[in-house]
């Protein structure tokens, strides 16, 4: 190190900020292990336990009732737990006792990630090495063709949690550029548990919506019901039966006598009419709260519901494409503190 | 120990590289072309021989003489145990010059070069860093031709460099050129096996005489 003449000592106060996070010897780690298991033993015999069987379950429960901590935050309770929970996983001192790195990528600074792209670079190689190879031998490439819609590649975050550095996002995408010319090679089955490493199954997501079958009641009549649909405060739940003469009756009300306006009683014909089953079925609902409109636009939900069952898939598929089955998620807006309304301001005055 | 360190130095070439390549050895790796004259830098006007057809050649006498020295040269450092760091940035030669590094025990960096790596290195990896005793360019320029900013930095930091140079470089930082074709995967590949070599050959010398000294 230098001497430092004809300096302040600002200068010579240690700059605790560039020197980064603290970084721990492998020794010092060691060390620490050995002190938490021999505490863990003289824990259990304070409390009276085997200290063989004594689990991290047990060590919690010790040193809750041992140090009874009101702090609201749990992270700031006492805590006794494995050296490799607490100290965070990081790199360790790079070089031995007499200076030289491990690593012979250690002067690049991004040690792991340049390994890495090393190693693929070098799996790229040998790939192409064995299809010339296969071509002086005139023999066919094998071209099966690897399913690419199931799989993708790591995320940012998880390359950085499996190298233990920072990636920057160029360096991401340049190893997923060398990573996608592997794989587009035709003999890139030599490496396949190389490339394994790299991608993760995506799980096909398809959400099912279960078709309820068709109740039948004591006389015979198909039924079957729509529950739970709401529109705005309004929830509604309808039983629609088969063999009907296109008969509605609402909590008991008939609909020309419960919605006296069209637009109302048009809404609650729309998912018959759409699937032109305007005579043949009857329906009972009943809907509790919410105002005129709200209620009918909660029935005609609670109907398409119900007519799901008696409905073959494709038009269940055009009655969701028409937007029948789904919710209307408009709600009112609150109004908020320096305006009148959700969105109108006060009126502007110029003095 | 002391005798260990002082007796390679008595002698003028105590690891024998002169065996390890001969002029026709430099001729048919290429070593000889240079680029072509508008290239030519002016300082790289000793080392060449003539220009045919607007194109370069370069002296494979004066070649053979830099290249003796530079391979004594890294085969001592070696031998006293220094830190060797391979530089090259041309793309081609990246992979080939890692698994020379790597084969050889040594480190190697063929990456983008970050500002403080040699003159910030107490910041950059942490308090105790060892810096490399010995910087090899396997190519003295970077990707936009421009000469690496590693030799002036191994010149600011006293650190020896080696270093072959071609007509479009600037030999005057390095301490051991070596004026040579860094262009043609031939005489690339000669260079890092001579290296690799050497250095090898400068290890086992080293682990013979301390086994040697210890029956003793």
């Amino acid at each position: 190190t230098l001497r430092l003449i004809c300096t302040t000592t600002a200068v010579q106060r240690k700059n605790v900020g560039a020197s980064g996070p603290e970084k721990y010897t492998e020794a010092f780690i060691k060390k620490q292990i050995e002190e938490f298991n021999l505490g863990k033993r003289h824990l259990a015999n304070m409390m009276g336990e085997d200290p063989e069987t004594f689990t991290q379950e047990d060590i919690d429960r010790a040193i809750a009732y041992l140090f009874p901590s009101g702090l609201f935050d749990k992270q700031a309770r006492p805590l006794m737990k494995h050296p490799t929970e607490v100290f965070p996983e990081q790199r360790k001192i790079q070089w031995g006792e007499d200076g030289r790195p491990f690593h012979f990528l250690f002067y690049t600074g991004k040690q792991s990630y340049y390994s890495l792209m090393h190693e693929t670079y070098e799996k790229l190689l040998n790939v192409q090495k064995h299809q010339d190879q296969l071509i002086a031998q005139d023999l066919p490439l094998q071209k099966e063709k690897r399913n690419l819609a199931g799989s993708r590649w790591l995320t940012k975050i998880e390359l950085e949690e499996m190298l233990l550095e920072k990636v920057s996002d160029d360096d991401y995408s340049r190893f997923i550029q060398l990573l996608q010319k592997l794989v587009a090679l035709p003999c890139a089955d030599i490496e396949e548990n190389y490339i394994r490493k790299f991608s993760k199954e995506v799980p096909v997501q398809l959400q099912k919506v279960v078709i309820e079958p068709l109740q039948y009641d004591e006389r015979g009549v198909a039924f079957s019901t729509g529950e739970g649909s709401k529109r705005k405060t309004a929830s509604a739940t309808a039983v629609v039966y088969d063999n009907g003469t296109g008969k509605i009756t609402v909590n008991g009300i008939d609909i020309l006598h419960y919605f006296p306006v069209l637009q109302d009683r048009e809404q609650l014909l729309f998912p018959f009419q759409f699937l032109g089953r305007t005579g043949k079925h009857d329906m009972v609902c009943t809907v509790s709260g919410g105002g005129r409109s709200a209620q009918a636009g909660a029935i005609r939900l609670a109907s398409a519901k119900a007519l799901r069952s008696f409905v073959t898939e494709k038009e269940v598929e055009f009655m969701r494409q028409a937007g029948l089955l789904t919710v209307d998620p408009r709600v009112k807006e609150r109004k908020k503190p320096g305006q009148e309304g959700p969105r109108r301001k006060f009126t502007w005055k110029k003095r | 120990d002391d005798k260990l360190l002082t007796e390679p130095l008595s002698h003028p070439d105590f690891f024998n590289v002169k065996e390890l390549f001969t002029l026709k050895d430099l001729f048919d790796a290429r070593v000889h072309l240079g680029h072509k004259k508008g290239c030519r830098h002016r300082f790289m006007e000793p080392y060449i021989f003539g220009c045919r057809l607007d194109q370069d050649i370069i002296d494979l006498d004066q070649t053979m003489q830099h290249l003796q020295l530079a391979l004594n040269f890294t085969a001592h450092v070696a031998y006293r145990g220094g830190i060797i760091l391979f530089v090259s940035r041309k793309r081609q030669f990246c992979h080939l010059v890692e698994s020379t590094a790597r084969a050889c025990g040594e480190y190697a960096h063929t990456r983008f070069w970050q500002g403080g790596l040699l003159t910030n290195a107490h910041v950059q990896f942490g308090p105790g860093v060892r810096l490399p005793d010995l910087l090899v360019f396997l190519s003295t320029l970077n990707n936009v031709f421009e000469p690496h900013v590693a030799i002036r930095d191994a010149a600011k930091m006293n650190i020896p460099t080696v270093g072959v140079v071609d007509t479009n470089c600037n030999p005057c930082l390095i301490t051991y050129p070596v004026p040579g074709n860094d262009d043609s995967p031939a005489a690339v590949e000669l260079y890092c096996k001579l290296f690799r070599m050497t250095i090898i050959r400068a290890k086992d010398k080293r682990r013979q005489s301390e086994a040697v000294e210890e029956l003793r």
